[in-house]
């Protein structure tokens, strides 16, 4: 059995990077293959988020996606959200409000979350529900994650608050 | 002062600090065992079985070995055939020696065939296509009444299968545990009854669903030895099962556990590692074995399906004359946990309301489906439902709100149980008095907080959709008395920070943070001061592990007297540099100071002058913990549910879970667990299951067609924690971590009853179900 290689070439959390990889390669695969191991493997079936990264601004399974298609794309994974000294805001409320207990689908949370409040305007509930039903977490009932969530969106609305759209996403 | 007098001036303890690995993990920082693979490891693959009951006629591995990038295949045929069990208990283990690495014969679709490790994922899966085996099918065993009938096929007739303590065991009649005991006279009991009841129910299937699935790495150290890098509840069980397995030393093995991703009990199982450490050891190279999603549903650990006869009898009065529970348990193609799980289902239900005359039996029998285990819960889920259901039919015989007939029964502090002694883990218990106990007050607050007052009887309700409220009441046990042991080391740094070592496995709960909490408390000092390594065989005490509701109150108690070993010395030093006696100074904010606060030194000082400038040595503080008790958490549960009467769809409107864990250590994880472990446990009512085609295959192995919850599923769950102060735990805690998931499968159905004078005696609360048992309803 023969293995085919090729090149990808994708901006990867800002910079332009070209992997060698194969046609069946999974997205996920390569990411963690060269490091980007805070992209996790849940299911492979696109059915949990664990492994969902942000391609042009939309969350997405990178366990469903094969590497080629990330090709002249902009992908950013959970290592371009924050670090120990400067955590994203997201980052920093769900670890304030115990959202993070086996902490195996928060990487996951974080991008589809990102996704989220980069998207939408007028963060209603059900838009939240919407962007968020992706990704299973069976530690912590969501309870503490979405109380992290909807703080992050009044606490975002609120530091913005020339747009007309934030002020409302701020009531909540 | 009396240790709960101290309990009002907690600084570190009954306080949300934040836990210790959150922002580590939130980061996405390398933490689980994938994250740590080496770029030249192996990938190993398992050929399963794909018959329920079948012998291995001819096993033809020749092809697969020459295979492009193969560097190792096992079979039957070149390992050890060492007997063994593979949940990760005590030892020696309750439960039956009747697993091999590999054997001749397979005994569920999903049981192991033929491993291959490869250079790439596709050369393993290739190699598995070349292996061919021939099969003898033999006929399966699905169902209990199949498992029990006479002549039914044998599924463990290997010679080898045992049982290694002295327990009813008959593998020829696929019996894997026998477990009876009576406190006064059950017969006697129904005849006093002014009613009596008899009724049968079923719990099904679930697999705990961890996001990481089960992941195991091994590779071999410069001196030879193997590193076993592992998602596992049992670090310590998992060296000394490894070792028995591939007939080699304790010694040779290391066994690390980093963070885990989720257990909830499926990983107190070692079910990869002795595949990983043989791959290891035959290749030279690191190997990873990961299981899919369809593995982790098919071969992984399952909660044990139990059918359920409870018999019993109350007086007009609401006293409750005889409870009668038998408990029969299918535990699938393997024993583990077979008798402990249906032992726990009497042991850890019964005493919770007062009877004179308790009969319960337990028997687990061998079938050919997917093997059951450890889950949250561990057979109190099972048999709750029943009890906690039958408990609203008596109060509807007798005319008592369902409330007022718990209030009138449940069990009061400083009582007692004869069951708590009967019903241990493979041998009696151990007698025992409850000592905290808050149920009456979580009974109070719970029905406030769902509006209780407002609930109306079935009859009275019209139109399609129907509201209605449930509730249900629970207790758990805290570790395994006289059996679970934790130990713990505590050493002193220059900076006057802690290096806290701890046997204990956190696989996600944050018990790495609550450790730390009760360090810090013992020790004077702040929680950011421990710097906290767990679960490493080498380099940590023992610890037996992460089940039976024991971290917390055991190992956290060895915690507590490991930090007061280490403050003895601290104290001595202080007061040595004080020119003091060490009587005549105590701790206070991490220094050691005189009862006026006129000399003080800190621990950092003390520290460099015990490390550095005279009579040297190393603070540092050991402890072991046993316990005799087991004392229970309590629980009280309530559920609002609108039932739509045309389709059966049940949705559930709010959910409200108290619980008495003693001292609440870190509230806002306390509350964590709580959540957590009630969304599993409704996830479990309404949608989740096994279903099998007619090979004995299960058909939905994926998240796709095994539902749980989401983001988008989830009714507001209110967690309200209501103190206590358990004299024999750590600052007056216990446990917390299991006992809310027993809630749900009672509370919802007695909700539905309540909605629409259906009762379901078996669940998941499908739209069929509820269905059909509506159209049954008779006004």
């Amino acid at each position: 059995m023969k293995t085919h290689t090729c090149t990808v070439s994708f901006t990867l959390n800002g910079e332009k990077k070209t992997f060698s990889t194969r046609p069946d390669e999974k997205l996920l695969d390569l990411l963690r293959r060269e490091g980007y191991k805070g992209t996790k493997y849940g299911c492979g079936q696109g059915t949990c988020g664990a492994c969902t990264v942000i391609m042009d601004g939309r969350a997405v399974y990178a366990c469903l996606l094969y590497a080629m298609q990330a090709e002249g794309r902009k992908v950013r994974t959970i290592e371009s959200m924050g670090t120990h000294d400067k955590p994203a805001p997201i980052q920093r409320e769900l670890v304030a409000a115990g959202a993070v207990q086996c902490g195996y689908c928060i990487p996951g949370i974080i991008m589809s979350a990102t996704a989220l409040m980069e998207a939408e305007k007028d963060i209603t509930d059900e838009v939240a529900r919407e962007y968020m039903d992706g990704n299973l977490c069976r530690c912590t009932g969501y309870e503490k994650i979405w109380t992290a969530l909807r703080r992050t969106i009044a606490n975002r609305a609120a530091a913005t608050p020339a747009k007309k759209t934030s002020a409302k996403g701020g009531k909540k | 002062m009396k240790r709960h007098e101290l309990a009002r001036h907690l600084k570190q303890v009954n306080t949300s600090v934040t836990k210790i690995d959150a922002l580590q993990l939130a980061l996405g920082k390398d933490s689980y065992v994938a994250d740590f693979l080496p770029k030249d490891a192996l990938v190993i693959k398992m050929l399963w079985s794909p018959h329920a009951h079948a012998r291995i006629k001819k096993l033809d591995v020749s092809k697969a070995e020459k295979m492009p990038g193969v560097k190792c295949v096992l079979w039957h045929g070149n390992v050890p055939r060492i007997v063994h069990c593979t949940a990760g208990q005590g030892y020696p283990e309750p439960s039956p020696y009747d697993t091999f690495m590999f054997d001749t014969k397979v005994r569920f679709v999903g049981d192991r065939v033929a491993a291959v490790a490869a250079e790439t994922e596709e050369q393993a899966l290739a190699a598995l296509e070349a292996i061919k085996v021939e099969y003898e099918v033999l006929k399966p065993v699905f169902t209990l009444d199949e498992a029990m009938a006479p002549g039914a096929p044998v599924i463990h007739d290997e010679p080898e299968a045992h049982v290694p303590i002295p327990i009813v065991y008959e593998p020829k009649k696929n019996l894997v545990a026998h477990v009876a005991c009576e406190a006064g006279s059950f017969e006697r009991g129904m005849k006093e009854a002014d009613f009596t009841f008899d009724e049968t129910y079923e719990t099904p299937y679930a697999q705990h669903c961890p996001i990481e699935p089960y992941t195991s790495m091994a590779q071999m150290t410069p001196a030879g030895r193997i590193l076993i890098t592992t998602s596992t509840q049992v670090p310590f069980h998992c060296r000394r099962i490894v070792a028995r397995t591939l007939g080699i030393p304790v010694q040779k093995i290391r066994v690390v556990k980093p963070r885990i991703g989720g257990g909830f009990g499926c990983k107190q199982e070692v079910l990869l590692e002795d595949v990983t450490a043989m791959m290891a050891l035959r290749t030279g190279r690191p190997c990873l074995w990961r299981f899919t999603r369809e593995e982790t549903f098919r071969t992984g650990r399952t909660r044990h399906p139990f059918r359920i006869r409870l018999r019993t009898g109350v007086k007009k009065d609401g006293t409750i004359t005889a409870i009668g529970l038998e408990c029969i348990n299918n535990t699938g193609a393997y024993g583990g946990h077979g008798l402990t799980v249906v032992s726990c289902s009497g042991g850890k239900t019964l005493p919770l309301y007062h009877c004179d005359n308790i009969l319960f039996d337990g028997k687990s029998y061998y079938t050919n489906l997917p093997v059951g285990g450890a889950y949250r819960g561990f057979g109190a889920t099972q048999a709750f439902f029943a009890i906690e259901s039958l408990m609203d039919h008596m109060a509807e015989a007798i005319g008592m709100d369902p409330l007022k007939f718990r209030q009138l029964n449940h069990i009061r502090p400083g009582e007692g149980s004869p069951i708590f002694q009967a019903l241990g883990e493979g041998r009696e218990g151990l007698p025992m008095t409850v000592g905290s106990n808050a149920l009456a007050e979580c009974i109070v607050q719970g029905a406030e907080a769902a509006g209780w007052e407002k609930r109306q009887d079935w009859r009275k309700k019209t139109g399609r959709y129907r509201r209605g409220i449930g509730m249900c009441c629970l207790m758990q046990g805290s570790s395994i008395p006289d059996i679970d042991m934790g130990a713990a080391t505590i050493k002193i740094n220059e900076d006057g920070s802690f290096n806290l070592n701890v046997g204990a496995t956190d696989l996600g709960t944050g018990s790495d943070t609550v450790l730390a909490q009760i360090a810090a408390e013992e020790l004077e000092t702040t929680t950011d001061k421990m710097i906290v390594y767990s679960s490493d065989t080498d380099m940590t005490p023992f610890d037996v592990g992460a089940y039976a509701s024991s971290t917390t109150y055991l190992s956290g108690e060895a915690v507590r007297k490991a930090a007061a070993d280490a403050k003895r010395q601290i104290l001595a030093t202080g007061a040595e540099m004080l020119g003091l006696k060490a009587e005549e100074v105590h701790c206070e904010d991490a220094h050691v100071l005189n009862a006026d606060g006129s000399k003080k030194v800190s621990y950092s000082d003390i520290a460099n002058y015990s490390l550095y400038q005279k009579n040297q040595y190393q603070i540092i503080g050991t402890a072991s913990h046993i316990t005799k008790k087991s004392p229970p958490p309590f629980a009280a549960h309530f559920a609002e549910v609108e039932v739509d009467t045309l389709t059966g769809f049940v949705k559930v409107l709010n959910y409200v879970s108290t619980i008495d864990c003693g001292t609440a250590v870190n509230p806002a994880l306390c509350e964590g667990q709580t959540e957590g472990g009630t969304l599993n446990g409704i996830s479990y009512a309404l949608t989740e299951q096994y279903l099998f085609d007619e090979t004995g295959r299960m058909r939905n192995a994926s998240f796709a067609d095994y539902h749980i919850y989401s983001m988008r599923d989830r009714p507001p769950i209110k967690a309200i924690l209501v103190p206590s102060y358990e004299d024999t735990g750590p600052f007056g805690a216990k446990s917390v971590s299991e006992i809310c998931i027993n809630g749900p499968a009672p509370a919802i159905g007695n909700a539905i009853y309540n909605a629409t004078g259906a009762r379901l005696n078996e669940f998941p609360f499908t739209p069929e179900k509820v269905l059909k048992a509506i159209k049954a309803v008779k006004k």
